[in-house]
């Protein structure tokens, strides 16, 4: 099966009721979604589908012909990273970070529907997602913090193409 | 000339009609109280207040979440327009902190506010017109003994002439029938305590009997099944469509903690009927069974024969529990999203609340229109705080809606002998527009705190 992962198309030779989780991680190497519970309960798994956080530990490859993936891997590079990633290294917001990519993947998916979200907002939308460090306060600077970022870049390239 | 009389008479009438339904519908204002003091009331007294509005299930609609308890403003949708809630805190400007307990009978027992008004029948008087004087006097306790908050509803949005009160008199004329309870001599007490509670403070009906087109509770079909917030209310008599028939164990079993091993777990709206349910007694839990027990009535021999077929084919003849039926083989997309995605749980032989239910005993796919086990799919159960409690991932963003309507077509055919079901795509567009409040969750509503022992014991 063709599966589309970060804009990069792979054929993936699996059964298709594995979990997404085990195909990222096993047969394409993307190591940042993590598996935490295995049930849809922790979201240390999260990734994006066609832009929504889901939980890749429960989402079977079957579901996902024809569908976007993005991982931690595509929102940037360690040379580059992408506003989500510059916000959380620059609040330290990790301090096991076995949590962090799934807190930064649904944070993104809220931050591309509204870069305006309120801490209400932000704290609801982060619900599924656990922390057992408590850098809590630290992952909410940060997602307020990319979301400043992402609206930056949004008005460097807006006017960018006035000039 | 005539014409002239005849417009006349037409003026007469018009002015007979609206003085008839005015004399109807006035109703004086009873003088205002001052607060009486907390400690005027029997802690006793106060303690079985608190029972009953849990069982009332007051905080549902008088609790918004994060909200002072009690202190009213949930939106409450009709399908006339939007009906806020009211502060019932002791509040003296903005709550009932000035009724007498008089005007607080008024209010449960004939729909009227202590200023006289007709009340909107969104609030079940219907139902609390039963309450006995003595009930209704330990409710007074409770309130007038809460922590008053002061915060003024929303006023109510129901379009011209429902917004004028006085046409509620006229309602009341054609469907509302004036309490207290009288029990059954016929039937043992143990019964009409059921009846009482069920059919008064617990106003079951409220939701699951139909309503007509003015919003009147169906008597001819009562406990027929309803709607409320989104989510169907199921048939509580010879039209439930239980795949096993209630009976008072599992009724016992699923009122006193949320879920029955042969029917499943409580969903939606009815988990903070369960929450509330917590602080009431053992007895008058079992005089509920009692009572919807007979509601439900005796099954036919026919769905009796189905239901033991399928326990012996859940359990084994010897009660062993067995590891899931076999699938049917049908390797359409349903089938396949539904062994990859719901099989693993809900084939995985662990029994209830942690486990899955085997979906051939869960009411939700016999039952009449797939809007619950969409609402289930869809958003889950969110974790409770606090407390162990069944947990299922929601598959809103993982499934798209051909997918989910792909699976809901096979787990109506494999899991129930009923006609498939009409409408999917229309039912998943409007429960997708329902995304749950997820800091609702059981556990962590401050109004279920808001009516513990604890706080009763003040």
């Amino acid at each position: 099966m063709k599966l589309t992962v970060n804009s990069r198309e792979y054929d993936v030779d699996a059964e298709p009721d594995t979990p997404l989780l085990y195909i990222l991680r096993d047969n394409l190497e993307l190591n940042g979604a993590k598996f935490g519970c295995g049930l849809g309960q922790c979201g240390a798994c999260t990734v994006l589908v066609d832009g929504e956080a889901v939980f890749s530990c429960v989402t079977p490859l079957l579901l996902l012909e024809g569908r976007k993936v993005t991982t931690v891997e595509g929102l940037g590079t360690v040379e580059n990273p992408g506003p989500l990633q510059r916000a959380f290294i620059d609040e330290q917001a990790a301090q096991c970070g076995y949590c962090i990519p799934g807190m930064m993947m649904r944070a993104q998916a809220l931050l591309q529907k509204n870069a305006h979200a309120s801490d209400a907002e932000i704290r609801a939308a982060l619900q599924p997602n656990l922390c057992r460090c408590g850098t809590h306060m630290r992952i909410l600077r940060a997602v307020h913090r990319a979301a400043e970022l992402l609206k930056s870049a949004r008005a460097e390239t807006s006017t960018g193409s006035v000039r | 000339m005539i014409a002239l009389r005849i417009l006349g008479v037409l003026a007469v009438l018009c002015i007979a009609a609206v003085v008839g339904l005015f004399t109807l519908a006035w109703q004086s204002s009873i003088a205002p109280v001052s607060r009486p003091a907390a400690n005027d009331f029997d802690p006793a007294k106060i303690k079985r207040g608190a029972a009953l509005a849990a069982l009332g299930d007051c905080n549902t609609c008088h609790t918004t979440t994060g909200g002072g308890a009690f202190a009213g403003g949930v939106p409450v949708p009709t399908p006339f327009g939007t009906i806020y809630s009211t502060n019932i805190t002791p509040d003296e400007d903005t709550g009932i902190g000035r009724w007498s307990e008089a005007a607080f009978r008024r209010a449960l027992r004939q729909g009227v506010d202590r200023a006289g008004h007709q009340l909107y029948p969104a609030f079940p008087y219907d139902h609390f017109t039963l309450l006995s004087d003595d009930d209704i006097s330990a409710l007074y306790a409770f309130f007038m003994t809460r922590r008053p908050v002061r915060a003024m509803a929303p006023a109510s949005g129901l379009p011209f002439p429902l917004n004028i009160r006085m046409i509620i008199a006229g309602w009341k004329l054609l469907f509302f029938h004036q309490g207290p309870f009288k029990p059954n001599p016929n039937q043992s007490d143990e019964l009409n305590r059921g009846a009482y509670l069920v059919d008064g403070i617990g106003h079951c009906g409220a939701c699951h009997t139909p309503r007509n087109a003015l919003g009147a509770e169906d008597m001819g079909n009562a406990f027929g099944g309803g709607e409320v917030d989104g989510w169907t209310a199921y048939a509580l008599n010879k039209d439930s469509p239980a795949p096993v028939p209630w009976d008072g164990k599992a009724l016992h079993d699923y009122l006193r903690r949320g879920w029955s091993s042969e029917h499943g777990m409580a969903h939606g709206p009815m988990v903070q009927v369960i929450e509330n349910l917590k602080s009431i007694s053992d007895s008058d839990i079992a005089a509920m069974t009692s009572y919807l027990s007979n509601v439900f009535g005796e099954p036919s021999a026919e769905r009796r024969r189905a239901a033991e077929a399928l326990l012996v084919r859940e359990y084994g003849s010897h009660g062993a529990a067995q590891a899931g039926s076999t699938p049917t083989g049908a390797q359409n997309v349903g089938a396949m999203i539904y062994q990859s995605t719901c099989a693993i749980c809900h084939e995985g032989g662990q029994p209830l609340p942690f486990g899955g239910i085997d979906l051939a005993l869960s009411t939700g796919p016999s039952g009449p229109n797939a809007r619950n086990v969409i609402n289930v799919v869809l958003w889950g159960f969110p974790a409770a705080s606090g407390e162990r409690a069944p947990i299922m991932p929601g598959f809103a963003d993982a499934l798209t809606d051909s997918q989910l309507e792909e699976l809901l077509t096979y787990i109506r055919s494999r899991f129930s002998d009923k006609p498939a079901w009409i409408d999917l795509a229309h039912d998943i567009r409007v429960a997708r527009g329902n995304r749950p409040d997820v800091s609702s969750a059981p556990g962590t509503d401050p109004a279920g705190r808001a009516v513990s022992e604890h706080e009763a014991r003040r």
